[in-house]
């Protein structure tokens, strides 16, 4: 694994069925009467959020502490866009005390990489969710949880290939959703067939060069699905004009009971939360045996020990071979832009 | 007990620094047959006795274990694993190693006598480690170690209870175990020997 | 006043010839025993670089540029005239204000200042500023924008158009719609998509142009459009000028050069606005500069202090220094590839952006008894951009660790040298 956790993309299939196989150890630790391991005794982590996110905040505070680590909880919101160097002076004053990780939560796509690139810090980046970029973390999780139930075969040593094939439909507000970013992009590494649903304001211009299916009809395509993944639609965006009202959005987009009732027996209903419920997804679907949304979020703490572990558990993150050199952002040359163009 | 440079190996010329096999499949068998004796007679039956190997070898040879004592008692021994990688002394100095699993049995430990089962006993750290993770799980009564090869050089004060093989080695040597299952053949091999 | 005698240069890449600058002026095959002599060897002389669109940050900000640094980096760059945007703070919007930043500019030597007026009070976009107040005065305003802002008030800018005709002025819109670009970050492509970044689709820029030309040509004035950076620019503007109508288009250096690729690193370096673009628009601003649908190269110079710049891409502001590097990106996007010849580059960064911004002692052809702006230019060698090398007080260039093209090696303005062997004279 890279030293940093910035962007799904940043995960081979190795490193993503190795982070899998990881939690799926580290899960059995909740039914143990001591539930915590000394593997990150010594180590700081930094939860850095410069947005509200309690639960997400509460799921890496439970997976560091339960790893044994020593946990900063650094809230900053309302400090962060007005001034520019908030992040920095954090980011400094965070290097000063010492830590071995930072996740950072913030409204500002790419601040995760700015805090892992810019020098400032020699920590761990854990990207915990950042503007409308990615929220790998999440992403993981889902798999993890896909893995679980879809899996064809169990998360042994080497036993790929669980989601091959698998359908997932993820629904709702894509292009404001950093969840469905990080899913896209991770689902397709370990072998799954996504379709995007949303109205047509509400993709991303470009999706169509994706490593995705794209489609304006839920109904068409819920009776193909293994999984649907619910995004949380904002009230707000009703004001940017992305849909007429709330009513159209959920009859058109919302996941309801008779909706439900296309679905193939074994798929599974989930959310990232926090829902918004009558909104996007009904109380009776959310409810329901489908439903996965708590077990999500017990299987966050799973995933965020096996990131956090992995990352800081060794002199260095765990090794796996990458299939060829990282790719670095693309870098200016005077080659690029040659003579020749 | 022979000295490794006189014990005989299969034909052909001792090859200064290769590999030299010191237990064969029969050897290795006939020696968990005396370690599961050992267990039973040390704990007077079967009753109570939790094995737990250490992965990853330790595990398949605390299956055998529990194969030949349910063959003289009739009884089934719980039997799983115990993976101790996050309590190990050295995690930090080398790069974040995989987890391998732990499986309790149904029951749990306490109050149980533990058998820790590993393929080979060298500095004792890793029984170290093995104790701590042990001290998360539960309370047993009291743990014991059965090892299939004790090759000497400890670092803290552990001893096994119950051994398969004693070999003395030198530091720069390695003892590599090999079981079918894992392997492609049982044996114990020294590397390195010096002939 | 010192003498020179500039032997060997190659007059807009022409044949060597020795030309003496004397008295402001310049003397062909003269030559003058008290002269000193520049051995210009290999060198090209052009006419003294025009800048159109300039940001001095004084007043106001001078904690990022003032005045002086920023016409002394003007002169490094070979720009003997420039023009500084209005979006100083006082806005200079009012009379007292470009007479302030046009003394500061004499005062300071360098490098001909030549205020742009706003258009509209405090670049509010509600109330037409003095326009003509500001033409009048000691400063002579000429260009009037409100850059940084669009006029995009239809009445406003129709208003603005024809108000400019009474004293020759002319309106250099910032094109951006502002509604389609609220909150935007980068060019709205597959690669914003996957950076979660706020996109800023090229309709925003080509659809505020297409409404400006028709203005223009249904009022009868002079447009001139700031900063093209769409492919779709480029077209309006070529039907514009082929259907007669008087509009003229800048392009900046780092839109000749530079992708939006370089937004997946987040750093803020590469925000600038508008944004840059794909390869395909680098191509079509690159074949528009060449075939004179864009009329001249503009800097866009604008110096950020570090802390606006060291943070992250959404709080950072927009904008990249460009006076000092500006000819060696033309020379490495244009002359190397053959697109344009020395003779076109004095036309699109001396005479045009002279012609357009009604300035009457630059832009003149290298000969007997023009003034003596010049600016000496050697174009064989290379070099690693280092953004701590600057003149300029900021230091946000995105070419930093780039290698580049030529160099400057002298600049004159009005016959006093401003740059010489490559440093500050």
């Amino acid at each position: 694994m890279k030293k940093h956790l910035l962007s799904a993309a940043d995960l081979t299939r190795d490193d993503a069925e190795l982070v899998l196989r990881t939690a799926e150890e580290l899960r059995s630790l909740a039914d143990r009467p001591i539930k915590k391991l000394p593997a990150l005794r010594g180590r700081t982590v930094v939860n850095l959020f410069f947005e509200d996110s309690t639960r997400t905040r509460i799921s890496f505070e439970a997976a560091a502490k339960r790893l044994s680590a020593d946990v900063i909880n650094f809230s900053a919101k309302g400090s962060s866009l007005s001034k520019g160097e908030s992040l920095k002076d954090t980011a400094l004053t965070l290097e000063a005390m010492g830590c071995d990780a930072v996740v950072i939560r913030h409204g500002a796509s790419g601040a995760p990489h700015r805090l892992a690139n810019s020098g400032w810090v020699r920590a761990s980046v854990v990207n915990a969710g950042d503007g409308t970029h990615e929220h790998p973390t999440q992403a993981l999780l889902d798999s993890f949880t896909l893995y679980r139930h879809l899996g064809k075969s169990h998360l042994g040593p080497g036993n790929g290939g669980g989601l091959d094939g698998r359908r997932i439909a993820i629904v709702g507000d894509v292009l404001h959703s950093r969840v469905a970013r990080s899913n896209a992009l991770l689902l397709h590494t370990l072998g799954a067939e996504v379709t995007l649903v949303a109205p047509p304001t509400l993709f991303p211009v470009g999706v169509e060069s994706w490593p995705v299916e794209t489609s304006y009809d839920l109904d068409g395509v819920l009776p193909k699905a293994d999984a649907v993944m619910m995004l949380r639609v904002q009230r707000e965006r009703m004001n940017g004009g992305f849909f007429p009202t709330a009513r159209e959005y959920s009859r058109r987009y919302g996941l309801d009971g008779r909706r439900m009732a296309t679905l193939q027996d074994h798929t599974i209903v989930m959310h990232p939360g926090p829902m918004v419920r009558g909104m996007e997804i009904t109380a009776d679907v959310a409810d329901s045996d489908r439903s996965v949304i708590v077990e999500q979020v017990t299987n966050g703490v799973a995933v965020r020990m096996a990131v956090l572990y992995l990352l800081l558990g060794g002199s260095e993150p765990f090794e796996t071979p990458r299939p060829s050199a990282p790719q670095e952002p693309p870098a200016i040359s005077s080659d690029a832009e040659g003579a020749d163009a | 007990m022979p000295a490794p440079a006189t014990t005989a190996t299969s034909a052909g010329a001792p090859d200064p620094g290769a590999d030299r096999t010191v237990l064969d499949a029969s050897d290795i068998s006939r020696a968990l047959s005396r370690i599961s004796h050992e267990i039973l007679e040390r704990n007077k039956g079967a009753d109570d006795v939790v094995l737990l190997g250490i992965p990853s070898r330790g595990v398949p040879l605390a299956e055998r274990i529990a194969e030949r004592i349910a063959a003289v008692e009739g009884a089934t021994v719980p039997c799983g694993a115990l993976d101790v990688t996050m309590y190990r002394d050295d995690l930090r100095l080398k790069p974040a190693r995989t987890l391998l699993p732990t499986e309790i049995p149904e029951g749990g430990i306490d109050d149980k006598v533990v058998v820790l089962v590993d393929d080979v006993l060298f500095s004792g750290r890793t029984i170290r480690a093995a104790l701590d993770a042990l001290n998360d799980l539960g309370r047993p009564r009291a743990v014991q170690l059965a090892v299939l090869v004790d090759r000497g050089h400890r670092e803290l004060p552990i001893r096994a209870d119950f051994v398969g093989k004693n070999l003395p080695t030198s530091l720069v040597q390695r003892v590599r175990v090999q079981l079918t299952g894992v392997d492609d053949q049982d044996a114990v091999v020294i590397e390195g020997a010096v002939g | 006043m010192n003498s020179y005698l500039i032997k060997g240069a190659r007059i807009l890449g022409g044949e060597p010839s020795d030309f003496l600058v004397r008295g402001g002026a310049i003397a062909m095959g003269e030559t003058d025993a008290n002269a000193e002599v520049i051995d210009a060897t290999g060198l090209i002389a052009l006419p003294g670089l025009v800048d159109l669109h300039t940001h001095l940050r004084e007043p106001g900000r001078e904690d990022a540029e003032t005045v002086l640094t920023g016409t002394q980096a003007a002169a490094m760059g070979g720009f003997t005239a420039v023009h500084a945007m209005a979006n100083t703070d006082p806005v200079a919007d009012t009379a007292g204000v470009v007479e302030q930043v046009w003394r500061l500019g004499r005062e300071g030597g360098y490098c001909d200042v030549y205020p742009v007026g706003a258009v509209t009070v405090r670049l509010a976009g509600q109330q037409l500023a003095e326009l003509g107040a500001m033409a009048d005065s000691a400063a002579r305003v000429r260009v009037f924008s409100d850059d940084g802002h669009c006029v995009s008030d239809a009445v406003l800018m129709r208003r603005a158009l024809e108000y400019v005709k009474a004293f020759d002025g002319v309106v250099a819109q910032h094109a951006q719609e502002p509604r389609l670009t609220e909150g935007a970050q980068m060019n709205e492509g597959e690669l914003s998509g996957r950076l979660g970044l706020a996109g800023w689709p090229a309709v925003a820029e080509e659809a505020v142009i297409a409404r400006d030309c028709l203005l223009a040509a249904h009022v009868g004035s002079r447009l001139h459009v700031c900063h093209v950076s769409t492919a779709g620019s480029v077209e309006l503007i070529r039907q514009a000028k082929a259907s007669g109508w008087n509009v003229t288009a800048e392009v900046t250096p780092h839109h000749l050069l530079l992708t939006d690729e370089l937004a997946a690193s987040y750093d803020p370096v590469f925000k600038v606005n508008p944004p840059l673009r794909t390869p395909a628009d680098t191509e079509a601003l690159r074949a528009g500069l060449a075939d004179g649908t864009i009329d001249a190269v503009a800097t866009d110079h604008a110096p950020h202090p570090f802390e606006d710049k060291d943070c992250e891409w959404a709080a950072a502001a927009f904008g990249m220094l460009g006076l000092e590097t500006a000819l060696s990106v033309v020379q490495q996007t244009m002359v190397d590839p053959g697109l344009l010849t020395w003779a076109d580059v004095a036309d699109r960064m001396s005479y045009a952006p002279a012609r357009i911004g009604r300035v009457a002692d630059h832009g003149r052809p290298l000969e007997d008894g023009a003034p003596a702006n010049v600016v000496l230019y050697d174009p064989s060698v290379r070099r690693v951009v280092e953004a701590g090398e600057s003149v300029s007080l900021s230091r946000n260039t995105p070419y930093a660790g780039m290698e580049l093209p030529g160099r400057v090696v002298a600049t004159f303005l009005h016959g006093r040298s401003t740059v010489l062997d490559g440093k500050l004279a």
